[in-house]
């Protein structure tokens, strides 16, 4: 049997919707493989497959249910004329009893970690200003949970409140206020920031992301937008039975900047004084043509 | 057409990013002012980082003013000597301006100062203007001739020591009010984050009396020094200039300025000077609304800068 593709060739922008169909179907070729000799295989074989998947995927306990989990690209290469990406993401939750209850399945996609600074205005005679702010240490730059039905209708609360499923019971870390009172439920800034998150297709909740093409084969279609935050995206697969954790799978990807692009930041971060004064003598020689070039009609 | 800005990290309208290279660069040309207090609002309001507009601003500016300087230079309407001793003083205005701007972040309130002083200067300055060129323009119209230079009406600070004669502003006044107001436009430079052109071109019109076409072209020249440093500066300190985001900008920016230089020197300076004053009162009192408005969100959301 073959492992996914764990190097599949990089996504390129947008543009080539053929090369990025044909390699999602490639990967859903290689999940069915796999998932057709999965129950036959022994412990280390499934050693070898979490080091396909580039990540540990947990197998204990009651979650001991095999789940298969590819991506039609391991790695999102920005160029020039990047304005975004969609990854498929592709699974089998195989069932361990014949004629089990139907699977359900939640990916929450978790992007880099950034510190951000929630504001909230007030006005102070008659002047609209920053009066207090929260921060939020080390949360997700980017958030996205896809699933097959609402997360309401998947477990119990309780459940979903123990495996964090779903936007609203995300644990985003923050710096206490002075006041504790407003850590409890109703926090506005906590709302303010999931909204204004969710505004710049940041932090997304699709119940309906996740559709089942087989009774246990699933597909997701994760769309990044153009400034997606650079770095190592995290993928955590849960599959769920009659309200039950059954299986769970984790992976990875990567945004980079490639060629050009990377060129300009890397020189900008390892030489700042140098590339000041590029920038600064590349400025004067265009001013110096246009005004050259208009000296002449 | 998107093109991907490798500081900045997001795709931007590369037509629409001209664009307003086009006009900020047109004005700026036309008035001899940097165009800063213009371009780096739009630039965040497309949704370039606010710390990256500001450093990416700067090569933009020392490109358009460079382009129009020299335009103004080969009409002989640059004051040379009067640019190096505003020059002296401007320096050590910068310096203390990010002192001043490091005091007032520890203090927690540095975007309400930036608002409140936008507001009082260009509304002060924009009114200042607007009556001044009108008085002007209906002066004119009467056909009763105007006297810029009209002798022994020279204020006290121009009769300081340590006169200086300036040949081509054709004043004779004292140096101590010139390195003070370059230490001034330095001083708003560094805590405001403009060239300060806005500024300068109505000071040394009506504080040391140089012609109106002169006061541009010097103008112009100090902006190119001080953005040319704050391209290195930002750079090296923050890494927040944008080459890509930069060169699409003075693109736009160079070529706007030419045909901004030449509108201005064609347009009679009472026009250009009401022109300018109405642009910087509204402006100001654009930045005034934001502050006694009721924002639509009372929340904001602001990445805070992590080490790289």
């Amino acid at each position: 049997m073959s492992p996914p593709r764990a190097s599949s060739p990089p996504l390129v922008g947008r543009a080539k919707p053929g090369r990025a169909a044909r390699r999602s179907l490639w990967a859903l070729l290689a999940v069915l493989a796999l998932a057709g000799t999965a129950r036959a295989q022994d412990g280390a074989q499934d050693r070898a497959e979490d080091r396909a998947q580039g990540g540990a995927a947990e197998r204990a306990g009651h979650r001991g249910e095999p789940v298969v989990l590819s991506l039609s690209e391991r790695e999102v290469l920005i160029t020039t004329s990047f304005s975004g990406a969609e990854i498929t993401i592709f699974g089998v939750a195989e069932p361990m009893a014949q004629d089990g209850p139907q699977p359900d399945v939640v990916v929450t996609v978790r992007g880099p970690e950034q510190t951000f600074l929630t504001w909230r205005k007030s006005q102070v005679v008659g002047l609209w200003m920053n009066t207090d702010s929260r921060a939020f240490r080390d949360v997700p730059g980017f958030l996205r949970v896809l699933s097959s039905r609402p997360a309401a209708l998947l477990a119990a609360p309780e459940v979903l409140r123990a495996e964090q499923i779903g936007l609203d019971r995300f644990p985003l870390l923050r710096r206490a206020g002075p006041d504790p009172a407003d850590a409890a439920p109703p926090d506005p800034f906590r709302a303010a920031f999931l909204r204004i998150q969710a505004s710049h297709q940041l932090y997304q909740e699709d119940p309906a992301g996740v559709t089942f093409i087989a009774p246990n084969v699933f597909q997701a279609r994760l769309s990044l937008p153009g400034h997606a935050p650079i770095g190592r995206y995290e993928v955590h697969l849960r599959v769920l039975r009659a309200g039950q954790v059954v299986g769970e799978a984790r992976t990875h990807f990567d945004v980079a900047r490639t060629g050009f692009e990377q060129s300009i930041a890397a020189f900008a971060h390892t030489n700042g004084i140098l590339y000041g004064i590029s920038v600064a003598l590349g400025s004067l020689v265009v001013g110096f043509f246009a005004n050259l070039l208009f000296r002449k009609e | 057409m998107t093109i991907y800005l490798p500081i900045a990290e997001l795709p931007v309208a590369v037509f629409t990013i001209f664009a307003m290279g086009l006009a900020v660069g047109f004005i700026s040309g036309m008035f001899g002012v940097g165009g800063g207090f213009l371009m780096t609002p739009l630039l965040i309001f497309t949704g370039v980082p606010p710390s990256v507009a500001v450093a990416s601003v700067s090569p933009y500016m020392a490109a358009s003013s460079f382009s129009g300087a020299l335009s103004y230079l080969r009409k002989g309407m640059v004051d040379l000597t009067l640019s190096g001793v505003l020059l002296a003083g401007g320096l050590v205005g910068t310096a203390a301006g990010v002192a001043l701007f490091a005091f007032l972040r520890r203090m927690g309130q540095v975007d309400l100062a930036i608002a409140l002083s936008y507001t009082a200067l260009l509304g002060a300055i924009g009114t200042l203007m607007l009556t001044e060129s009108v008085r002007a323009i209906v002066r004119a119209r009467r056909g009763t001739a105007a006297l810029v230079h009209r002798p022994g009406t020279h204020s006290w600070f121009m009769r300081l020591p340590l006169k200086m004669r300036f040949r081509r502003s054709r004043i004779y006044v004292s140096a101590i009010p010139v390195v003070a107001l370059g230490f001034v436009i330095g001083l708003l430079g560094a805590v405001l984050g403009v060239g300060g052109g806005f500024i300068l071109v109505p000071a040394l019109i009506y504080m040391l009396r140089v012609p109106t076409q002169t006061s541009v072209g010097t103008s112009l020249v100090l902006t190119l020094v001080t953005m040319t440093a704050a391209t290195v500066l930002h750079a090296e300190a923050n890494g927040t200039v944008d080459a890509v985001l930069a060169l699409v900008l003075m693109i736009g920016g160079t070529v706007g300025a030419q045909f901004g230089a030449r509108a201005g020197q064609t347009m009679r300076p009472e026009y250009l000077r009401l022109l300018l004053g109405l642009l910087v009162l509204s402006v100001g009192i654009r930045v005034a609304a934001d502050l006694v408005r009721a924002p639509t969100d009372a929340f904001i959301v602001a990445p805070v800068e992590g080490p790289p």
